[in-house]
């Protein structure tokens, strides 16, 4: 009986906050009511081991069975057999601390289950978890038990996968991997150590000037003149994703040089066998499953941890997203449930280590109880057919007919769609628009991320769908078979006793639905908007204050406009044509300027102004205002000025505007910080600013040192601006709100999720071509 | 000839489709056999020489009153108070008659030595008037000689170093004038007398007064007991201004008011179609009609607008008369309904209208959305005597787009009660109660107010209280041909097609209903009985 050789055991096992991991911890704490579990976990930035636990395994839905079971004594039962460990197995020796050294000393099964699970991991990080860890772990065991002189009997098992076959076709046996046919000879010692050196080389490279103006490019293309912190942040972001990316093509070209179809395959394989080199000072046993998805029965039918492999396929599938995937219509896709696997394991980890030799058993399903491609994607189509995804007006989605093309064709139907897009993108981009004109652009962006990522899963499981190879399982059979029946009932893992219809339809489909929080009701949304949310939030009395840019965010005009009305406000008609055709003829050098530095370009217009007299630009500017300004107001945003300033709210105004010019302006506002020109003796004007022009990252100063002197909190506040130049400010508060935006802002609002709002002008009036001015 | 009396028309088979304003355009409609039309009468004749009326009129005064000449003397304070641009609509070919009428007045008193002349618009709560507005009321002569100087003012009735409080009425309402008004020697004020509500002790009480006063007649509960206002025996707006004017008087506010009343010579020749009934055009008013209507039609509202505003009206002058308050005003009524009265027999089921696209308020600007509620329910449903044109319970049907559009210079604190008030409610007595204090108190309007061209923030809710006698009266309200989303936030009902209209009325006043349609423009006032 299991239960009976496992009671009273302490259980050592890593990876527990995994899908797999917190699997096994629930079926023994459900199971085998007195053993005791050593948890191995890596404590977080802001969270112990301990608290680490709590939060991922023990609060997971996976253990509502137990906690329905026990009620109030729940932690007294059950979660009392729950012993932290912190440490870490990219550490040598694990990180453990002298009294947990000998509290695994004292452990009679290791199971090691904690791995780099993503497919598309960089080469190192692979090598670091995968290749080190399983024999890093065995050697930390070994030596503890050194240390303390414990000699009592040990079992490690060590948690593989079956694809460490690589990409081969035909049988795949339990067998260590040096003993099956084909099996490549790598020392994996050079392995690591190249892995580590690639990682120092790409470093090197990721600093080369060319690259590093490749980057900036790259950061001013996106946020355009941003200002230097920002665009900054962006380069080294930019670098740092280059270095991942480029350490991932590491992975997967040294991998499919040998044989294996990506970097978790590889580093897996090479970790079997690094860590079998220990099997003469620890008894070894290698479990391999292959694809593991959601629980067939155990603890509750569809349970399934974070958003793997195959469930982004499916959910973009549903949507319409994925057209086409490759695959074998009559390959054999191996899946089996997670439920399966975690009672393997217990059985082996029962059953005790073979003392000779290293054993393996293989958990998978394609030998004996193969899913086809076809019939997987079959039932996947119809069940969607059935029960649709809706859009977001409320209408099903139809789901496409699959035609199963070779991959290499999809690939390139992609990558062209992607190319394509990404040049529309930038060109579309380039076009002097905003607001709701610019939400095509952010449609093209939505269409060409959907293709990529499309592209990403083709590039990355393809070959999952196109494996041949077939995965023997004798032993782990003959180890079911040897099971009394009360064991079998309780810890059943014989893949013959999955339904696949009944699988896919009943149990896996509606979690991944589920999960997936996608639309599953034709009903237009009911609830309040997200759109409506951040706007409860922003016009909440607990918020401080509210700073506003002026050009595009409250009036549809800029310096430009202001400079030509003001100085040709009182020139004879004539000259006022003469001017208007000098202004545009300036256009484009101006928009340039503007698209350069922010700075330069008010500082070009403040020269302008070099021998102006006040008073009559004051009284000029009065009718500015009347005739012009307010006629290109958006007035829901001067509603939004005031609605918070009557909510209690201090509200700022802080624009590169000169001060004359928002004079009238004042009573709308608590405060105003703007630019105001130096006064010569000869009570002119001289064309220069007293201080720096507030754009970019000046303005987030400027903001943040009035928070501070009204002792306002930048996180309770809110900043209304239209522009990248603007991001400084934006990211600086706790509520930004993207009005009318950019292209380039609004993909940036979209993506971090800010409040977008679309003013317009008021309605009727007639259109302004050009700002020359007039009386009213 | 003389001009031809109002004339009231029942349609029948062989009528010609009725022509409606329909904002910056037109319709025309064919009407239910058997439905009224009620034309206004024709212009009356215009006084030979303008010039030597006024001249007679202010030496020849009426009531208890001194001769103009005779009251001026060279050290004193004068003070000329003048109607602003809501008047009349459209704004008169120059010379405008006010401009007229100031010119003598300016003459005179230069005459007898008088040096200290301010010439003050009476706005109420109305926008400041551009410069080219207050050229084209007061010529250019006035114009450079007094605005350079800071002669030439605009009442502000927010401004507390320049406002009096003289008292309060025997109901207990307060009057606040403009101090340099009501502390001048001589108080001139100069109206046009475009419809019966217009003119008397109004033209000082409520055009040179704050908001203080005003909200004791410009509130709800006067303007349901005012039925109509345009009929001053039965308005309480009427009586509450007379109340106030006696005060003034009594206060010591020595007023010399010159009134003049203009015939309904509306619009010029390409336009004169307009004055016209359907069934006498002749060729040229038919090609008249098709080119404008066409013309509009395919323009943008934007620049229909234009057009229509830049037209000047060719009225002419039907009576000037100076000198005591009310024994002008008695004179001034008498000229207007001798003008604008017709006689109907009985009330109808439906009355149909078409807006024009200018009211009072919105001179060289747009007609909001609620402008049209105030033009339709406040106006023209009150042009009557005795009893309403339609019958309590009746419908009204309006023909006019109604966009969405506002200007923000002169309307801002119209767009934020569209936007905010009216969404959450349209009774009056509610939105009086719970809104207009913090409208009327806002800061950032009185800025835009005293500093800009913006109407005061109480001012939209007084457009709305015009139209609670109607709304109070009415079983329903139908805008033909409007923006539906905008007309339901009026709280009326929106119909495409006359048909359509005359369907939904019909659900509130029965089948086989009267139908009464009221031929404008020119303006008339229906004396029904």
């Amino acid at each position: 009986m299991i239960v009976d050789r496992l009671s009273g055991k302490s259980i050592f096992i890593t990876g527990s906050t995994g899908f797999l991991g917190t699997a096994l911890v629930e079926k023994l704490l459900r199971t085998v009511p007195d053993c005791r579990l050593y948890l191995l976990t890596r404590p977080g930035r802001t969270s112990t081991a301990a608290e680490r636990i709590q939060k991922e395994i023990l609060k997971n839905d996976c253990f509502e069975l137990l906690r329905q079971t026990y009620g109030e004594r729940f932690d007294l039962d059950v979660a009392s057999k729950i012993h932290p460990i912190s440490g870490d197995v990219m550490s040598d020796g694990l990180n453990l601390g002298d009294q947990d050294r000998k509290l695994v000393a004292q452990c009679d099964i290791f199971i090691h289950s904690a791995a780099s699970v993503s497919f598309d991991s960089p080469l190192d990080q692979a090598v670091a978890v995968n290749l080190c860890g399983p024999r890093r772990v065995a050697e930390t065991v070994i030596a503890s038990r050194k240390d303390s002189g414990v000699t009592k009997p040990v079992h490690f098992i060590a948690i593989s996968t079956a694809y460490v076959a690589g990409s081969r076709r035909g049988l795949s046996p339990e067998l260590p991997l040096s003993e099956t046919p084909f099996s490549i000879e790598l020392d994996w010692h050079s392995e690591v150590r190249a892995a580590r050196a690639v990682r120092d080389d790409v470093e090197l490279r990721s600093r080369d000037p060319k690259n590093l103006e490749l980057f900036r490019k790259k950061a001013v293309n996106e946020l355009g003149a941003a200002g230097v912190p920002v665009l900054v942040a962006k380069q080294e972001k930019l670098r740092t994703q280059w270095i991942h990316d480029q350490m991932v093509s590491a992975g997967v070209a040294r991998a499919t040089s040998v044989g294996w179809p990506d970097a978790y395959a590889f580093t897996k394989a090479l970790g079997e066998k690094a860590l079998l080199e220990k099997q003469d000072e620890i008894p070894i046993t290698i479990v391999r499953p292959s694809i593991i998805e959601s629980a067939m029965m155990e603890p509750k039918p569809g349970w399934i941890r974070g958003f793997r492999m195959a469930e982004p396929i499916i959910i973009s599938y549903a949507r319409g997203l994925l057209k086409e995937f490759p695959g074998v219509p009559e390959g054999v896709i191996d899946v089996i449930p997670v439920d399966m696997v975690a009672a393997a394991i217990i059985a082996v980890a029962a059953r005790g280590p073979r003392q000779d030799s290293p054993e393996v058993f293989q958990v998978a399903s394609g030998s004996r109880n193969p899913l086809k491609y076809a019939t997987l994607v079959n039932h996947v189509r119809t069940w969607f057919q059935e029960h649709p995804l809706y859009d977001s007006d409320g209408q099903p989605i139809m789901v496409p007919d699959w035609s199963f093309p070779g991959r290499g064709r999809v690939q390139s139907q992609l990558e062209r769609t992607s190319k394509f897009l990404r040049a529309l993108e930038q060109a579309t981009g380039m076009l002097p628009i905003r607001g709701g004109q610019a939400d095509f652009i952010v449609d093209i962006e939505r269409k060409r991320q959907a293709v990529d990522s499309a592209l990403g899963y083709v590039e990355l499981y393809g070959t999952y769908a196109e494996t041949d190879a077939i995965f023997t399982i004798d032993n782990l059979l003959s180890l079911y078979d040897s099971l009394p029946d009360e064991d079998k009932d309780k810890f059943s893992f014989d893949p013959a006793l999955i339904h696949w219809e009944s699988f896919i339809r009943e149990v896996h489909l509606p979690s991944v639905v589920q999960h997936a929080r996608v639309k599953t009701t034709p009903t237009k949304r009911t609830a309040k908007s997200r759109s409506d949310r951040n706007l409860a939030l922003i016009l909440s009395e607990e918020r401080h204050l509210a700073v506003f840019d002026l050009e595009n965010t409250i009036i549809s005009s800029n310096v430009v406009d202001t400079y030509a009305w003001l100085a040709t406000r009182r020139l004879p008609k004539l000259k006022k044509a003469l001017f208007a055709i000098d202004l545009a003829l300036q256009g484009p050098s101006l928009l340039a300027l503007d698209r350069k530095d922010r700075g330069d370009f008010l500082r070009s217009f403040y020269r302008k102004y070099e021998g102006a007299r006040p008073q009559r630009l004051e009284e000029d500017s009065q009718e500015f205002f009347n005739a012009y300004l307010l006629k290109k107001s958006f007035p829901a945003a001067i509603d939004r000025v005031r609605r918070h300033k009557s909510l209690g709210h201090k509200t700022l105004l802080i624009t590169g505007a000169l001060d004359f010019v928002l004079e009238p302006l004042k009573p709308l506002f608590d405060d105003i910080i703007c630019a105001e020109l130096e006064l010569g003796e000869n009570g002119l004007y001289k064309g220069r600013s007293l201080s720096i022009p507030p754009t970019g990252e000046a303005r987030a100063s400027i903001l943040a040192k009035y928070a501070e002197e009204h002792s306002l909190k930048l996180s309770e506040s809110i900043a209304y601006a239209d522009s990248t130049s603007d991001l400084p400010m934006l990211e600086a508060v706790g509520y930004p709100v993207c009005v009318n935006p950019e292209p380039k802002l609004a993909t940036i609002a979209r993506k971090r999720g800010w409040h977008i709002e679309q003013w317009d002008k008021a309605k009727g009036l007639p259109p302004v071509y050009l700002p020359i001015g007039r009386s009213m | 000839m003389s001009p031809r009396p109002g004339f009231i028309l029942e349609v029948d088979r062989s009528t010609p489709p009725a022509l409606f304003w329909h904002g910056e355009g037109f319709r025309l409609e064919k009407l239910p056999t058997g439905s009224r039309v009620i034309y206004p009468p024709e212009p009356l004749e215009a006084m030979k020489d303008p010039i030597a009326a006024v001249t007679h009129a202010l030496e020849n005064p009426v009531g208890d009153s001194q001769p103009l000449s005779s009251l001026l003397f060279p050290e004193m304070r004068l003070t000329i108070a003048f109607d602003d641009l809501s008047l009349p609509l459209p704004s008169m070919q120059s010379p405008d008659v006010r401009q007229l009428v100031i010119e003598q007045i300016l003459d005179m008193a230069a005459a007898k030595g008088v040096d200290d002349v301010v010439l003050i618009a009476a706005l109420a709560l109305h926008r400041r008037m551009t410069e080219s507005e207050l050229r084209h009321i007061l010529g250019d002569r006035i114009y450079d000689s007094f605005a350079k100087m800071g002669r030439l003012t605009q009442h502000d009735a927010e401004d507390p170093s320049n406002l009096i409080h003289l008292g309060l009425t025997d109901k207990g309402e307060d009057v606040e004038l403009n101090k340099r008004a009501a502390t001048s020697d001589l108080l001139v004020y100069v109206n046009v007398n475009l419809v019966s509500m217009d003119g008397g002790h109004k033209s000082v009480a409520t055009g040179l007064a704050s908001y203080k006063s005003l909200r004791h007649h410009h509130n709800v509960k006067t303007m349901v007991h005012s039925t109509s206002f345009m009929d001053p025996h039965n308005s309480q707006l009427h009586s509450s201004n007379w109340r106030m004017g006696r005060l003034i008087r009594d206060a010591g506010v020595k007023i010399f008011q010159v009134e003049t009343t203009l015939n309904t010579n509306t619009f010029p020749e390409s336009f004169s179609f307009l004055q016209k009934r359907e069934w006498e055009w002749k060729l040229r008013d038919r090609a008249a009609f098709i080119a404008a209507s066409t013309a509009l039609e395919k323009s943008p509202p934007w620049l229909s607008r234009k057009v229509l505003h830049s037209i000047r009206s060719p009225y002419q002058l039907t009576g000037v008369t100076a000198g005591e308050v009310e024994a002008v005003h008695d004179t001034t009524i008498k000229n207007v309904y001798r003008q604008q009265l017709v006689e109907v027999q009985g009330q109808t089921d439906i009355l149909t209208m078409g807006l024009p696209y200018i009211g009072p308020y919105n001179v060289n600007s747009i007609m909001n959305p609620i402008l049209v509620y105030c033009l339709g329910l406040g106006y023209f449903f009150n042009m009557y005597k005795g009893k309403p044109l339609v019958r309590k319970g009746g419908v009204l049907i309006l023909s006019h787009p109604t966009r969405r559009e506002f200007d923000p210079t002169f309307h801002p604190s119209y767009i934020d009660f569209f936007d905010n008030v009216l969404s959450d409610t349209t009774d009056p007595i509610e939105i009086e109660s719970k809104y207009e204090n913090a409208f009327a108190t806002d800061p950032w309007y009185i800025h835009l107010y005293r500093t800009g061209h913006a109407y005061h923030g109480v001012h939209p809710f007084y457009m709305w209280y015009w139209g609670a006698h109607a709304l109070d009266h009415l079983g329903a309200v139908i805008v033909l041909g409007g923006d539906p989303k905008t007309v339901h936030r009026l709280g009326f009902l929106s119909a495409t097609t006359m048909s359509d209209a005359l369907e939904i009325a019909q659900s509130f006043v029965g089948p086989d209903p009267t139908l009464t349609h009221l031929h404008s423009p020119p303006l008339l006032m229906a004396d029904v009985k």
